[in-house]
């Protein structure tokens, strides 16, 4: 029996939290199959194949998963799974869409989220925004998993696994792709940046003008919190918490966060965390390794002017 | 059309939880409770459909004993049309709370399901998906926008890219994200006036649905503490402190 992991690829690669995948997918022992789906997976299935760990790449191609439907992805992995022991994926939003479906038709349950698996079906997994953690014994022959992607390290290259093609089902009935909207920016990915510095609404009009040079600078992303978003001065998808992104980056700067337990728990397993908050009481602090009271307006700039020297 | 929204009830989004002493829960005696967020935009939604003359009738439903029937009291307020209880006392898991919430599909025929995208306690984040694949419908998760046009539900979902919209055709199950809309206060009179409103009870364990956990708890904990920080009293010296643990 082996391991299947449902792992989410741009067309050219496998995205970085696939690849963290992997390397958590390890800890089973078991042989590594990814699941490719897409209209064209011929680029990112060769990438795939080369990475450590790795032993089989199945890809399924067909015009209709260009941009894949839960219903159609569900009803392929329902069609795969009684060949493995454990279906996994990161807790991405494409998963997140997805494995729950199977995983009903199946009729078994969904680990989600999970950030370390201590034993074959045991695993650590946050639940009240991070205030708790949660271990959970997971009692189905099938196990189906999210994890999360920052709690484990990407799997390098190094590996050379086969690569087999399977038909994809026909298009379900019940729902079409439309379109989408891709919040094109130049910054690296939020999740997987290793420097991020984030906002709150106290920003303001001015949150792009202090935060993206200090991002630039420090070769980081920026993220937000939800009222920052709500207020619409940074996209959805900038949104770091409970129900956005969560990232655990090497620095990550809080710049007029106040630190409600929403948003901590997308980013208090980041390594060094710096607060600058004109509030002394903000609960920020609580989580900072360094914090500094002050003015925001003049604290950032002078913060991207001093790293520059 | 008639939309169904299901409800739950959860220790509310301002409330730190606090483990039992004796590890086997989480504490929710003597705690204030509240309709989960995701869900009272659930509820919202519904409500805004209404005044289109597009929903002609909001159920709202709730699986729980007791106290669960305040948040039906709070849909109520807000201004759904009715509302049910499926009275269970279990722990129940998303898949067990999928089950039940098929069979309560199943007697109400609604075109339109409306729910959380995630319930802000055990951060599951399943039941849509799971409800949708049971009845082998159309599913539109993480919803920020929904219009109803003809058959079809349009939903833009919030995703990690960006948006994506797809067309659903109805009936279909939409899980709603944050930005869909800001839901109404209630006010107290509406609240009295919600307090006449007939809630009906099922007992789930007349539904015949095998409800038994799939997952097991065995350990809640407070996650590790971080080492306490420092304060710095200018960017000089946090710059400093920065280049001295190499993290600039």
């Amino acid at each position: 029996m082996s391991i299947l992991i449902l792992a989410e690829h741009d067309g050219q690669q496998l995205r970085k939290a696939a690849r963290q995948t992997i390397s958590a997918a390890q800890a089973w022992g078991l042989p590594v199959h990814l699941l490719l789906v897409g209209d064209d997976t011929a680029a990112a299935a060769a990438s795939a194949a080369k990475v450590a760990g790795v032993a089989r790449v199945i890809r399924v191609d067909a015009p209709h998963l260009a941009h894949p439907l839960a219903e159609d992805v569900a009803a392929l992995v329902v069609s795969l799974a009684r060949d493995y022991k454990i279906v996994v994926a990161p807790h991405t939003t494409f998963a997140k869409n997805i494995l729950p479906r199977a995983a009903a038709l199946l009729d078994v349950a969904v680990v989600a989220d999970v950030i370390g698996i201590k034993a074959p079906a045991t695993y650590a997994r946050p639940i009240y925004a991070g205030s708790v953690l949660a271990t959970v014994e997971n009692t189905d022959a099938l196990q189906v998993v999210t994890v999360r992607a920052t709690s484990f390290d990407a799997a390098d290259d190094g590996g050379n696994a086969e690569i087999t093609s399977l038909p994809a089902p026909a298009a379900n009935g019940k729902s079409r792709w439309v379109s989408e909207v891709r919040n094109e920016s130049d910054q690296p990915d939020l999740a997987s940046a290793p420097v991020v510095v984030s906002g709150g609404r106290s920003l303001g009009e001015q949150f792009h003008q202090l935060l993206t040079p200090l991002a630039q600078k420090l070769e980081g992303a920026v993220g937000a919190t939800r009222a920052a978003v709500d207020a619409g001065y940074a996209p959805n998808d900038w949104q770091v918490g409970q129900t956005g992104t969560i990232v655990a980056p090497g620095l990550y700067i809080a710049a007029g966060i106040s630190g409600a337990a929403q948003h901590l728990a997308g980013m208090k397993d980041s390594k060094i965390i710096v607060a600058i908050n004109h509030d002394p009481d903000a609960a920020i602090f609580s989580v900072a390794d360094y914090g500094l009271v002050a003015d925001l307006f003049e604290a950032l700039p002078a913060l991207t002017a001093a790293i520059s020297k | 059309m008639k939309a169904l929204v299901a409800i739950k009830r959860v220790i509310d989004h301002n409330i730190r939880p606090r483990i039992k002493p004796d590890g086997s829960g989480v504490e929710t005696e003597n705690v204030k409770m509240s309709i989960n967020p995701f869900d009272e935009i659930a509820v919202e939604e519904a409500l805004r459909l209404k005044t289109q003359g597009i929903v002609t009738e909001i159920v709202a439903v709730t699986i729980g004993h007791g106290h669960a029937q305040d948040v039906l009291r709070h849909a109520l307020a807000m201004g759904a049309d009715r509302a049910i209880l499926v009275d269970s006392t279990a722990q129940l898991q998303p898949l067990a709370v999928s089950k039940i919430l098929k069979a309560v599909y199943e007697r109400e025929q609604p075109q339109l399901v409306l729910l959380g995208k995630q319930a802000i306690d055990d951060d599951a984040g399943q039941v849509g998906q799971m409800l949708a694949a049971l009845l082998d419908i159309g599913q539109g998760t993480f919803a920020s926008k929904l219009e109803i046009s003809g058959n079809e539900a349009i939903v833009t979902r919030e995703v990690d890219t960006g948006s994506e919209t797809v067309a659903l055709q109805l009936p279909a199950v939409i899980t709603t994200d944050l930005r869909l809309n800001e839901p109404r206060f209630v006010k107290l009179p509406n609240l009295m006036m919600a307090k006449k409103k007939p809630i009906e009870t099922i007992q789930a364990t007349d539904l015949g649905i095998d409800t038994a956990p799939h997952l097991k708890v065995t350990n809640l904990a407070e996650p590790p503490a971080r080492k306490p920080g420092i304060k710095v009293n200018s960017v000089a010296e946090l710059v400093e402190k920065l280049r001295s643990v190499g993290a600039i």
